[in-house]
């Protein structure tokens, strides 16, 4: 008796071996789109989305002489189902590139997949240092590793702001980022005089911020997952921490262009450092800003900019390869690209496959009713701080 | 320091208000309700619907989250809970942990899983310096509330009919029945109160504690440890443990952040193993 399973598996075998022989010379290239869709880390799904829907309104559907066709897939941001996905988009889809992956779990659990098959993915969003490493044919979009921190610390030196707190939230990103600043912040001179680690599943900062206040430094020095930014952000001026003379700076995921508005006025004045900023003064910019809120009716931030130059790096391996679908040449075709972003001028580091960006230093201010960071100061070209050196 | 037992005592007033709907429930009623935390979750996104969608005030909303989430408990109770009174424990909990994903699936469809975010009045922000004590205003409101409503919930089941009524019910049912006490409304009544609490509960820490869709699974553990501990024989039992429970985790927090979130495991451990039954257990029942 044939049962749905029996099918099923034949159905694999069958797409395994088609799979196995050599790449079809077919004029559709499709991208298959992981991202958490549904779940508490949606937000960067929508964004991401939009940020790659924005990228081929702009663009046009057809790079490297061929049409470019998105699969977009929900992975609701737990691991073991970015792995299913990856692997059924590259057996029966036979996506030739992957993008997407939300937060880092997602995108290690997909490397030992996209090595075996030699597909190239491309990540929009998740940002630790380590990912890089575990298969050579990730390529990054977001940012890497404490990129963004590195910059806040030398700023702060330079601004007078001797004894900083940190105070980053206890996982992966949270613990990249706070070596980031330490290292770079000690380097130059400052003091940390304590550096507080707040669990993932908090409920209340009061304890953690009262401890800040009482320690009395210059300036507190913040990391924490974007969504929590808002509600740190009110407890902070509740507390009258700021009104007690602490700076708060931070990297851009607490101000995030996205929750903003919502955060309202207690952001005001926030430094952060980071390497988008929708208020960006650029035309390719103005553009990417129109195009989105046109059609997905939100201001991107720095996840739909990942997204829209993923795709730009998808767009730009394709010419190269003149539409090539082979993983090894996409790949290769992308270590070395070079391109101006909304963000500002970015590049792929030949070597690591990661990103190299300007980050900038911005503060929070009220611009036609609206809330935005304005970039007031450039550091030009930072690598991966811990592969750098 | 001072500053450290304020926070402390307000937490543990908001946990106590968001806990002592589940202790009513399985102290008085013997139902195991994991659900419990969808409904602070419900009066929560009634707050925050209320007032971003229509800009009501936040004081409007607080009695408005009550009794929404109270008519949801009612409804629910009518047609589902009442089914599983009899039900073994593990029935209920299989039944009850449902609940809870489903409205875990539907606050993220419905309003998405971000974290939503209220603006408290403009009397509500900032702090106060009392005798070089600094005090978050919103606290201070949340601990004036809950103080208002222990005192309150005490005497209601202590000393009016309803409460009498209430103990009889639950002690045995047959019989309050035979004495004319009409056991099912009672039962409804004491849900849905439970229920609204824990609503109440969801609108006042919405600012505190964050409000998103894994609500209910993030804080169900909290609101275990606070009934465990504090033995489901009355209402000062959970309070207690509420308050001991917020200041643990609080000044556990402050003093040594590294094993800051240990600390409130710590203390249950500690109690279940001097107490058993909890700090305060109905001795020689059942």
């Amino acid at each position: 008796m044939i049962t749905r399973r029996h099918l099923i598996a034949s159905a694999a075998a069958i797409a395994m071996l088609s799979a196995a022989a050599p790449s079809m010379a077919a004029d559709t290239v499709k991208i298959g789109l992981i991202l958490p869709m549904t779940g508490p880390f949606a937000s960067t799904g929508r964004q991401v989305e939009a940020g790659v829907r924005a990228y081929m309104a702009l663009n046009g559907d057809t790079a490297g002489g061929k049409k470019v066709e998105i699969v977009l897939r929900d992975d609701a941001g737990t691991a073991d189902q970015t792995r299913r996905i990856a692997q059924e988009l590259i057996v029966n889809d036979k996506v030739s590139m992957l993008m997407g992956f939300g937060l880092t779990p997602l995108a290690m659990a997909v490397a030992p997949v996209i090595s075996q098959a030699k597909v190239p993915a491309i990540i929009t969003s998740a940002t630790t240092s380590a990912i890089m490493s575990k298969s050579d044919y990730f390529a990054r979009t977001s940012m890497a590793g404490p990129q963004s921190a590195v910059p806040v610390a030398t700023w702060a030196a330079k601004n007078g702001l001797k004894r900083v707190v940190t105070l980053v939230t206890d996982y992966g990103p949270g613990h990249d980022i706070e070596k980031g600043f330490t290292d770079e912040f000690k380097k130059d001179g400052g003091e940390i005089v304590e550096a507080v680690r707040v669990p993932l599943q908090n409920p209340d900062f009061a304890p953690f911020l009262q401890r800040v206040r009482d320690a009395k430094p210059d300036a507190v020095f913040v990391f924490v997952p974007a969504g929590v930014g808002s509600l740190f952000m009110k407890q902070f001026v509740d507390r009258g921490l700021a009104d007690a003379g602490i700076k708060l700076i931070a990297t851009g995921d607490v101000t995030d262009d996205d929750l903003l508005g919502a955060i309202g006025d207690p952001a005001l004045g926030v430094i952060t450092g980071h390497f988008y900023s929708a208020a960006h003064d650029s035309p390719e910019n103005k553009a990417f800003v129109k195009q989105v809120k046109d059609t997905a009716k939100i201001r991107p931030n720095f996840m739909a900019v990942g997204g829209f130059d993923a795709m730009h790096l998808a767009y730009a391996a394709l010419a190269k390869t003149n539409g090539d679908t082979d993983g090894t040449k996409l790949i290769t075709a992308m270590k070395g690209a070079e391109w101006t972003s909304p963000r500002g001028p970015i590049s792929i580091d030949p070597a690591t496959r990661d990103i190299v960006q300007d980050i900038y230093i911005r503060k929070v201010e009220k611009k036609d009713g609206e809330l935005y960071n304005i970039e007031f100061d450039t550091f030009k070209k930072i690598h991966d701080p811990f592969v750098a050196k | 320091m001072l500053t450290i037992l304020f926070d402390g005592v307000a937490y543990g007033m908001l946990l106590f208000i968001l806990a002592c709907g589940l202790s009513i429930t399985l102290g008085l009623m013997n139902f195991v309700n994991l659900a419990h935390g969808a409904f602070a979750m419900a009066g929560g996104y009634v707050t925050v619907i209320l007032m971003n969608r229509y800009g009501i005030s936040f004081y409007w909303c607080l009695p408005a989250a009550f009794l929404v989430t109270a008519l949801v408990g009612a409804i629910l109770e009518v047609t589902l809970y009442r089914r599983l009174y009899r039900a073994s424990h593990l029935d209920q909990v299989l039944f009850s942990i449902g609940l809870v994903f489903m409205a875990i699936a539907a606050a993220d469809y419905f309003m998405g899983g971000q974290q939503q975010l209220i603006n408290l009045p403009a009397e509500l922000r900032g702090r106060l310096d009392l005798f070089g004590i600094g005090i978050g205003r919103s606290r201070l409101f949340v601990i004036l509330i809950c103080a208002v409503l222990v005192v309150a919930l005490q005497l209601a089941l202590t000393r009016t009919r309803f409460g009498s009524q209430l103990r009889a019910a639950v002690d045995d049912g047959r019989v309050a029945r035979g004495l004319g006490i009409n056991v099912s409304t009672i039962f409804v009544l004491t849900f849905a109160l439970g229920s609204g609490l824990a609503g109440l509960g969801g609108a006042l820490g919405a600012d505190m504690l964050g409000l998103d869709p894994n609500f209910p699974l993030k804080f169900l553990i909290y609101f275990m440890i606070v009934v465990t501990v504090g033995g489901t024989s009355s209402i000062t039992g959970p309070f207690i443990a509420a308050l001991l429970l917020g200041i643990a985790d609080v000044a556990g927090k402050y003093y040594l952040p590294q094993a800051g979130a240990f600390i409130i495991y710590a203390v249950m451990i500690l109690v279940l193993i001097l107490r058993p039954n909890g700090l305060f257990s109905r001795e020689g029942r059942r």
